[in-house]
């Protein structure tokens, strides 16, 4: 018995030692900053720590911003989760394997498409001077606000929700619409009863993905909207840099701080469900 | 409730389910579907249930023709291959289910799927999830299920496939004693012999989309009407015979022909209960190998000749009849069937 938990102890030790590089990474990309972004927040000018800079964070300019990010990411995260769900199921039930493929591929490819260069294409299609507004003379300013923000966020959007729904998609098991069906049920109360709550936490999960992917987004918003639409991290991103005002670093941090709690939020409600439905989908 | 199939014809692409099944199952009957993989037997049941539309022919349940009736309005309760329980319901509302969309009271529904949890040995199993239940206990819910809108007909689609084989038997006998018990119509598809011939008042076994025999088990067994239903169900072995008139001549012996013969030169098929084995120091051959099964043992016996054949013995045999012993070969007169000559004795094993 002794032999047997010395061998645990020691398997559980190379076990820590075969983590370690990854503990190591962890620690110097999220350990360390985190650390950093914890004291800035709490450090107070003058020396000492209190709740000033988080304090300033529920005040204007920056509450607005912080509202702005909330409620773009959410409008992104529940129009590019439906959008997604919708486009995935009719692929998936198309029965067209090229379909399948030709979609899951270009998904591939978009969802990770973002930054400088997705601006840029949104502006030459739809800005002021865009061909798409040219030819349908749809004048300027359709792009430089909160909805042209989300439709361009939405474009890497529904294509990440296609990606993170479709294993979920393959996991309904026919033979549960059938038995539905064979129980009376219509196509809808299969939906309501079984379908959507079985794929309701992979929906969340996808979901909320993109409200974190929208929510941090910075390159794209800095190109098209810059101050126009006031979002976290632009106002992260002036404090700084000093471009508004010196010395409010502390207060970016303090910003960054309320965005971990926000993406905190969210992947408290996600997770106890996605440890369920992966049961059910297994 | 009978159940009728007229003339069904289905195709996949090029490929023929089925190709002008006609059967009637009678009022509380238990028929089983048999028959190897890609027969139709399961595209025949789901022609029952709904899923599948015949290309041509009719479903009559009840004397009405369902053809165009949508699945969810047939009145069929079925139990599928896999577990097929919704993961996110509990035990008592996947039983309830077709009465929640039906919208009956909670009081009622509750009351049925305890009435039939208890009916199925599963009472007090109601809050359960099905990932906490067995595979045998996750079919018993799903015949629950199935029975709970109190159905014209019961339709199984291989439920026990995917079970060990003593839950299997358990299961199997489980059915036939609710079956028996609520009298309602039951068409049973299965690839397994035994699992046929043990449960249903019928076997129908299907080749190639089409009916190959229907008939109770024992005739099925004793008196194949094809020599595909002769070889696909229960063990056969292929004799070399000579027919003359209404006789065979098989090693040595003159027996009677069971039917017509495909021509002079044939195979005779003789089940391996019908093979008499006695030790004999100038038999015709010697005992290749020997499986005890407990009340039997298969003995496999090489011929002189060239060729085997199989021979069941009293399990109690076994020890005198031991490999390496010579014997002599003989066969139980009774009427044979015969099929075109294939080969040298040889044995066919049952598929399921």
């Amino acid at each position: 018995m002794a032999g047997l938990t010395n061998s645990r102890r020691r398997g559980g030790g190379a076990g820590w030692l075969a983590a370690a590089p990854l503990l190591v990474v962890t620690l110097i990309a999220f350990g360390i900053p985190t650390v950093v972004l914890v004291v800035g927040a709490f450090s107070v000018k003058g020396g000492g720590f209190g709740f000033e800079n988080l304090s300033a964070t529920m005040r204007e300019p920056y509450l607005g911003a912080l509202w702005n990010s909330v409620t773009l990411s959410a409008v992104v995260a529940i129009l590019g989760a439906v959008l997604g769900a919708f486009l995935a199921q009719a692929v998936l039930t198309s029965r067209s394997g090229l379909l399948r493929e030709a979609v899951l591929t270009a998904s591939g490819v978009l969802a990770n498409f973002g930054g400088v260069p997705l601006a840029f294409i949104w502006i030459a299609t739809l800005g002021n001077s865009g061909v798409v507004t040219a030819a349908l003379g749809l004048g300027s300013g359709v792009l430089y606000n909160f909805w042209g923000l989300a439709l361009v966020y939405l474009y890497f959007s529904v294509p990440l929700m296609v990606l993170v729904i479709a294993p979920a998609l393959d996991g309904l098991k026919p033979q549960w619409r059938e038995a539905a069906l064979n129980n009376g049920a219509s196509t809808w109360q299969f939906w309501r009863h079984v379908g959507i709550p079985v794929l309701g936490p992979a929906l969340l999960g996808g979901a909320v993905l993109l409200f974190g992917g929208a929510f941090a987004a910075y390159a794209t918003a800095a190109a098209m909207v810059g101050a126009s639409v006031p979002l976290v991290t632009l106002q992260i991103a002036d404090a700084l840099t000093g471009n508004v005002l010196i010395g409010y670093e502390n207060i970016a941090l303090a910003l960054s701080l309320d965005m971990i709690v926000i993406a905190l939020l969210v992947m408290a409600v996600y997770l106890p469900l996605q440890k369920r439905s992966s049961r059910w989908l297994a | 409730m009978t159940v009728e199939l007229r003339e069904l014809r289905r195709s996949f692409g090029g490929t023929v389910a089925l190709d002008g099944l006609s059967l009637t199952i009678e009022q509380g009957e238990l028929i089983a579907f048999l028959g190897p993989s890609g027969c139709g037997k399961t595209t025949a049941l789901r022609c029952v249930a709904g899923f599948e539309r015949p290309d041509t022919g009719a479903v009559f349940i009840d004397g009405a023709d369902v053809t165009r009736v949508p699945a969810n309005r047939r009145d069929a309760g079925m139990v599928f291959q896999s577990y097929s329980l919704f993961p996110n319901l509990n035990v008592r509302d996947n039983v309830a289910f077709g009465l929640r969309v039906r919208r009956r009271s909670a009081d009622e529904r509750h009351s049925r799927a305890a009435e039939l949890l208890e009916l199925v040995g599963l009472g007090g199993f109601g809050e359960r999830y099905p990932h906490q239940l067995s595979g045998g206990q996750q079919q018993r819910v799903a015949l629950a299920r199935a029975l709970a809108l109190q159905p014209k007909v019961l339709l199984l689609d291989e439920p026990l496939s995917a079970l060990d084989a003593k839950v299997r038997v358990n299961l199997r006998e489980e059915i036939r004693r609710l079956q028996l018990e609520l009298g309602i119509t039951t068409i049973f598809v299965t690839h397994d012999q035994e699992e046929a011939l043990s449960v249903a008042d019928r076997v129908a076994v299907l080749k190639s989309g089409r009916l190959e025999q229907v008939a109770p088990p024992a005739e099925v067994y004793d008196r194949p009407a094809t020599p595909f239903v002769a070889e696909f169900v229960g063990t056969m072995n292929h004799l070399p015979g000579r027919v003359s008139g209404e006789t065979v001549e098989v090693f040595g012996q003159t027996l009677p022909l069971d039917g017509t013969a495909p021509g002079a030169e044939v195979d005779v098929l003789v089940r391996p209960e019908a093979v008499r084995v006695t030790p004999s120091g100038d038999g015709r051959g010697f005992i290749l190998a020997s499986s005890f099964r407990g009340s039997i043992a298969r003995l496999r016996v090489q011929l002189d000749g060239g060729g085997e054949v199989l021979a069941d013995v009293p399990g109690h045999e076994a020890v005198r009849l031991a490999p390496g012993l010579k014997v002599d070969v003989t066969l139980v007169e009774r009427p044979v069937l015969t099929a075109p000559r294939t080969a040298v004795a040889a044995p066919v094993e049952p598929v399921g």
